[in-house]
């Protein structure tokens, strides 16, 4: 059976466009619209997609955890839940990725170094170690339930393990030794301009997440049938080799 | 309920009795892991190579070799469980789960505590730290409440895909990000009680409060999710 599928619906084409177009203006205002920066200069532009890119991560393990909940409650144990907290979840750990490289980018030309052992910097790093362990259990292997199932209860434990690991790092840093350079408190000043450009970086940042998911979702649901297939195949070969 | 109770209590002993009797015979604990992390231990000498220095960190040098010990315990706990379908065998017998938890955390505990016990009295001879007799309460106190959350935590990590091909090179990276708080809150409890770089007795108590925060969080939590993991 030789059927070509795509994951394009005429849904997500228009989605698609729209945030083809939404961020090809992020980049324009962000670049070249937005003004400099008084103090920071030209590296203030690394913000509009740092920024949008951490929000991007939590509303990802935000949706995973959800997904994750909603499987786990639900008596029909569908799979589509699975696979949506997977399709975040990877979404997530790539945003979190672009977040700490702009971030030290951003760092290295600001602060003059790539890494301070700040809290939230901490913590962020820990986040992304802990759901590449969610994608690396997704991938155990076993029944697609028993991935669904463990893969769940790591998702739900990582809500729980993330908040702790947050607040001792918050306790580490002010209990054991000030934070250096990185003040949380030292709040930007932002002109009109910028905060719409921050703003609109979230929001196309957004509209590119629910395309990339909705398209990794289908693309699982594909995976998983090549599975199935593979292995109604190979029952199928061993049943006509015993046949001959 | 009180029969159930009953019966956690049970199944939790006898879980606790045949993992510490299996230990007892195979001295996997005394020829292996004990061995292990004395080495861990020299290593870091080998590596930091000032005595001024290594005075200074060793509490969090003691914490490091409990966890990667940690980690070669629980992999063989589960070891045990999965290579007959032992845990396979006990679960269509209808054990209750939450016995099994508290069993193989309780077990878990006791091996870990008599490793923190070594590696505290080698900390003492080779790293030459000199708690006070508080010190050594501050010290004792944060093993106990420490080992308790580690023993939870581990167990729940530890039945994580257990029996799956793979899980072995799995569980130090689900493991260590999960422990980090221990490493944190013990490290500087125990900072406090060796009086590492000046530090107060006094500062350690408050940490020990994170460890204990801890241990009830990942007891109850393991608690509950242990039944619905293992079931696969």
């Amino acid at each position: 059976m030789t059927t070509t599928q795509s994951t394009a619906t005429p849904t997500t084409q228009k989605l698609g466009i729209a945030t083809a177009i939404a961020v090809i203006f992020l980049v324009l205002s962000g670049l070249i619209f937005s003004a400099e920066d008084v103090v920071q200069g030209s590296t203030v532009r690394m913000m509009y997609v740092h920024v949008p890119s951490i929000w991007v991560a939590y509303l990802a393990f935000g949706l995973t955890a959800l997904c994750s909940a909603v499987y786990v409650s639900n008596r029909s144990r569908s799979l589509i839940w699975d696979r949506f907290a997977g399709a975040s979840a990877e979404i997530g750990v790539l945003f979190v990725a672009i977040s700490l490289v702009t971030g030290s980018l951003w760092g290295r030309l600001t602060w003059g170094t790539f890494w301070v052992w700040d809290a939230r910097l901490t913590s962020t790093a820990f986040l992304f170690i802990t759901y590449i362990g969610y994608l690396a259990v997704r991938r155990l292997g076993g029944t697609f339930s028993q991935r669904a199932r463990r893969s769940a209860i790591m998702a739900l434990l990582a809500v729980l393990e993330i908040p702790l690991v947050h607040f001792s790092v918050n306790l580490w840093r002010t209990l054991h030794q000030k934070a250096s350079i990185a003040d949380p408190n030292a709040k930007v000043q932002l002109d009109g301009f910028m905060l719409f450009t921050l703003f609109w970086g979230l929001v196309s940042f957004s509209m590119l997440f629910a395309w990339l998911l909705i398209h990794r979702q289908r693309l699982m649901a594909l995976e998983d049938a090549v599975q199935d297939q593979g292995l109604d195949r190979a029952i199928q070969e061993r049943r006509t080799e015993a046949g001959r | 309920m009180t029969s159930r109770m009953q019966t956690v209590r049970r199944v939790s002993l006898a879980v606790v009795r045949k993992d510490l009797r299996i230990e007892w015979s195979s001295k996997v604990l005394l020829n292996q892991v004990a061995p292990f992390s004395l080495v861990i231990m020299i290593m870091f000498a080998f590596a930091l190579d000032n005595e001024g220095i290594l005075q200074r960190v060793a509490p969090g040098l003691v914490w490091l070799a409990t966890l990667f010990s940690m980690l070669v315990i629980v992999q063989r706990s589960f070891a045990v469980e999965t290579a007959d379908g032992a845990l396979d065998a006990l679960r269509v017998a209808g054990t209750e789960p939450l016995g099994i938890f508290i069993g193989k955390s309780l077990a878990l505990m006791v091996q870990l505590l008599a490793l923190e016990l070594m590696l505290l009295a080698i900390a003492l001879v080779l790293y030459a730290v000199e708690p006070t007799a508080m010190g050594y309460a501050e010290t004792f106190a944060t093993m106990l409440i420490a080992t308790i959350g580690l023993g939870f935590v581990g167990t729940l990590y530890g039945g994580l895909g257990a029996g799956a091909r793979g899980r072995e090179t799995l569980l130090p990276l689900l493991l260590l990000p999960a422990v980090a708080p221990v490493l944190i809150g013990a490290t500087r409890a125990t900072e406090a009680a060796f009086g590492s770089g000046g530090a107060q007795s006094s500062e350690g108590w408050p940490w020990i409060g994170l460890l204990a925060v801890f241990a009830g969080v990942f007891g109850a939590v393991g608690a509950l999710a242990f039944g619905p993991m293992i079931e696969e």
